[in-house]
């Protein structure tokens, strides 16, 4: 797709939806929200990156390679789900610390949150991994070339 | 703690996040590949000993109290299926190594078996029902990419048949808890144990009985809803078939084996005929379709149907010799039936078809009488000569059967053993006997066989023949299990502790 229209929006919509993304993530702990959904979001801001401008250009500003990505979001929650063991309590159980930040107050950081970042990662990296896929095969001439890297 | 318990679990999917981190390297992926599935080996055997020691190991995710959270409760015959399912994926991984052509290895292939091998064991260690839905879902994804990995056009038409109808049992699966959750409230399997004895609503419990044997029914490839099965299996690289034969059906006979022992005890008035005329049929209708295929795979493929009747039929007997029986027979089956399909993945690579009817490159025995011979046994164990497993799997069964009078159904198993037996010597005459005719030398050198395939099948035949001579003890095993199988209460009170009067 090639509109001016559709890019400078996406300039703007980008930085909008992952700061958004993350809020929905964060207050996932006590009200609607959460890793997964937020996932989504931010999996919904590099889509439209890749259909305003160009799916190889989505996977430059990703930095990583998707597949590296979704693993490290799988370790992220794996590590959430082992701290339980490692203090004496049942596997998945949450582990709570205080954390006290200078002028802000205490903040409570624990497990669950980790879990959910590792599911908020995950779910990006598979998510766009499909989109761009399906957008790549759309521009790739009916060639192998859509083979070139993980689907 | 009991973290051991979530192990079989946590290996795999550590397992599948780092070969995926490591997508660049084949090489990495494989040696991951082997030292995870060997190190679950390891610690499946690590859990059954400590079931067998301590009686039904629990553990409590999150630390929630049952019944309010997800528990995984490992009883014998759930720590029985780890080890046989982690044998099979150690088997599969190694086997991969050269079975598995470079294009799939570099498409994640290796993750995705990982990712398989946490799906079978969290079903079989799992004590919610919806969380089995989950592991059911897990292990599902990861084989629809694996039967479709490659493209190929018989691929994709056989992941078509078995994607469709494996969603469709899930869907039933799914309005199954649905129910059930609406009427009873809990999911907890040890939970709906206790609600379902005492519950009063005898028409609800038969429909839910119905639907969750028709559900697992799809997957575990019973009368009359097997036909996917042999449209499928054939068609994914001979790794990927092998463990699919070996472990995916056998989760549905889990789940029917759990469902049926645990939450709807066997009804003799009803379950049990119902449940009889289903085998008998699921092993007659397998071993004939069997008789008339020409592909080495098509034919294993309608044994598995076949040889799923007989598990199912000592549950339907119900007895705890019967009970003991279908335990001990997917100990020897899941082994037999998966080296069989790695087997036939060996004499393709040296005749170049997997067609019987036609000679081929060269005889399998003439190039290679070790495999040939190696094929011999579990082949013969599958028809159920002795010594080997099969035979007493087969004879705790048609004893079972003969103890409370059930005539036809033992008739029945035991003709199918015999068609078993021509099935066999089919194959063994037409792919591993006959050749091409002597006078043609042959010019075209036969590919050799790496030796990282062929161990993996020399494990799980001499695995076959050790079976066969410790049928005592492994039996002893078996009937334990049963009889864990049988008291619900103790299943119960191990997970929700003993029963109160009256609860809230």
């Amino acid at each position: 797709m090639n509109s001016i229209i559709l890019r400078t929006a996406t300039r703007f919509l980008m930085p909008l939806i992952l700061v958004f993304s993350v809020v929905i993530m964060l207050q996932g702990h006590n009200k609607p929200g959460g890793g997964f959904i937020g996932g989504l979001l931010a999996a919904a801001a590099f889509s439209l990156h890749a259909l305003a401008f160009d799916p190889r250009e989505t996977r430059a500003a990703l930095r990583f390679d998707l597949r590296t990505i979704i693993a490290t979001g799988l370790l992220v929650a794996l590590g959430a789900g082992i701290a339980g063991p490692l203090v004496g309590k049942p596997i998945f159980t949450g582990v709570w610390t205080v954390v006290a930040i200078p002028g802000m107050g205490e903040i409570h950081l624990g497990t669950p949150l980790l879990f959910d970042l590792g599911v908020y990662i995950v779910v990006i990296g598979i998510t766009v991994l499909m989109v761009l896929s399906l957008v790549e095969q759309e521009d790739a001439p009916a060639s192998s070339s859509s083979k070139q890297e993980g689907r | 703690m009991s973290t051991l318990a979530v192990l079989p679990v946590l290996l795999p999917l550590a397992a599948a996040a780092a070969s995926t981190l490591l997508y660049r390297s084949l090489r990495a992926q494989r040696v991951i590949g082997v030292v995870a599935t060997s190190s679950l080996v390891a610690v499946s055997l690590m859990l059954f000993l400590r079931v067998w020691d301590e009686g039904i190991v629990v553990v409590r995710m999150g630390d929630w109290p049952s019944p309010i959270g997800i528990s995984f409760v490992v009883d014998l015959f759930g720590a029985i299926m780890v080890v046989l399912a982690s044998i099979t994926g150690a088997a599969t991984a190694l086997y991969s190594v050269r079975g598995i052509d470079k294009e799939r290895q570099s498409f994640l292939y290796f993750p995705l078996l990982h990712v398989l091998l946490m799906g079978v064991c969290g079903a079989f260690l799992t004590g919610d029902i919806f969380n089995l839905y989950v592991w059911f879902e897990v292990l599902l994804m990861s084989s629809f990419v694996l039967l479709a990995l490659g493209n190929e056009r018989k691929q994709l038409e056989g992941a078509i048949k078995y994607v469709t109808l494996n969603l469709m049992s899930s869907a039933l699966f799914l309005t199954a808890i649905g129910i059930l959750y609406g009427t009873f409230g809990t999911l907890d399997m040890a939970d709906l144990s206790r609600r379902l004895a005492s519950t009063e609503r005898t028409g609800v419990v038969t429909t839910l009985s119905m639907l969750f044997l028709v559900a697992f029914g799809i997957k575990a490839a019973i009368f009359p809803l097997f036909f996917w099965l042999p449209a499928s299996y054939h068609t994914p690289p001979f790794a990927v078939s092998a463990i699919f034969a070996g472990l995916l059906t056998k989760v549905g006979v889990y789940a029917i084996i759990r469902v049926f022992t645990l939450m709807f005890p066997i009804d003799p008035g009803f379950t049990r005929p119902l449940l009889l005329f289903l085998a008998a049929m699921t092993m007659l209708t397998g071993v004939l379709g069997a008789a008339a295929q020409h592909e080495f795979r098509r034919v294993l493929s309608f044994h598995i149907v076949s040889q799923i009747g007989y598990m199912l039929l000592g549950l339907a007997l119900a007895t705890p010799l019967a009970l003991a029986g279908s335990v001990f027979y997917i100990m020897h089956h899941i082994v037999v039936k998966a080296n069989l399909f790695f087997i036939a993945g060996l004499a393709d690579r040296i005749r170049g078809t997997s067609d019987l009817r036609s000679p081929g490159r060269v005889s399998v025995y003439a190039r290679a009488p070790l495999i040939a011979l190696v094929f011999f046994i579990p082949a013969m164990s599958l028809a159920g000569i002795p010594p080997l497993s099969g035979f007493f799997a087969k004879l705790v069964l048609v004893r079972a059967g003969l103890e409370i009078g059930e005539w036809a159904v033992v008739t029945v198993a035991l003709l199918v053993s015999i068609l078993t037996l021509y099935s066999m010597t089919k194959i063994w005459a037409e792919a591993f006997w006959k050749g091409p005719d002597r006078n043609e030398d042959e010019p075209e050198s036969v590919e050799r066989v790496p030796p990282t395939m062929v161990l993996p099948v020399a494990v799980l035949a001499l695995i076959t023949v050790v079976v066969g001579f410790l049928a005592g003890p492994l039996f002893g095993v078996a009937t334990r299990a049963a009889d864990q199988l049988l008291d619900r209460e103790a299943y119960a009170e191990a997970v929700l502790g003993p029963e109160r009067g009256s609860r809230p």
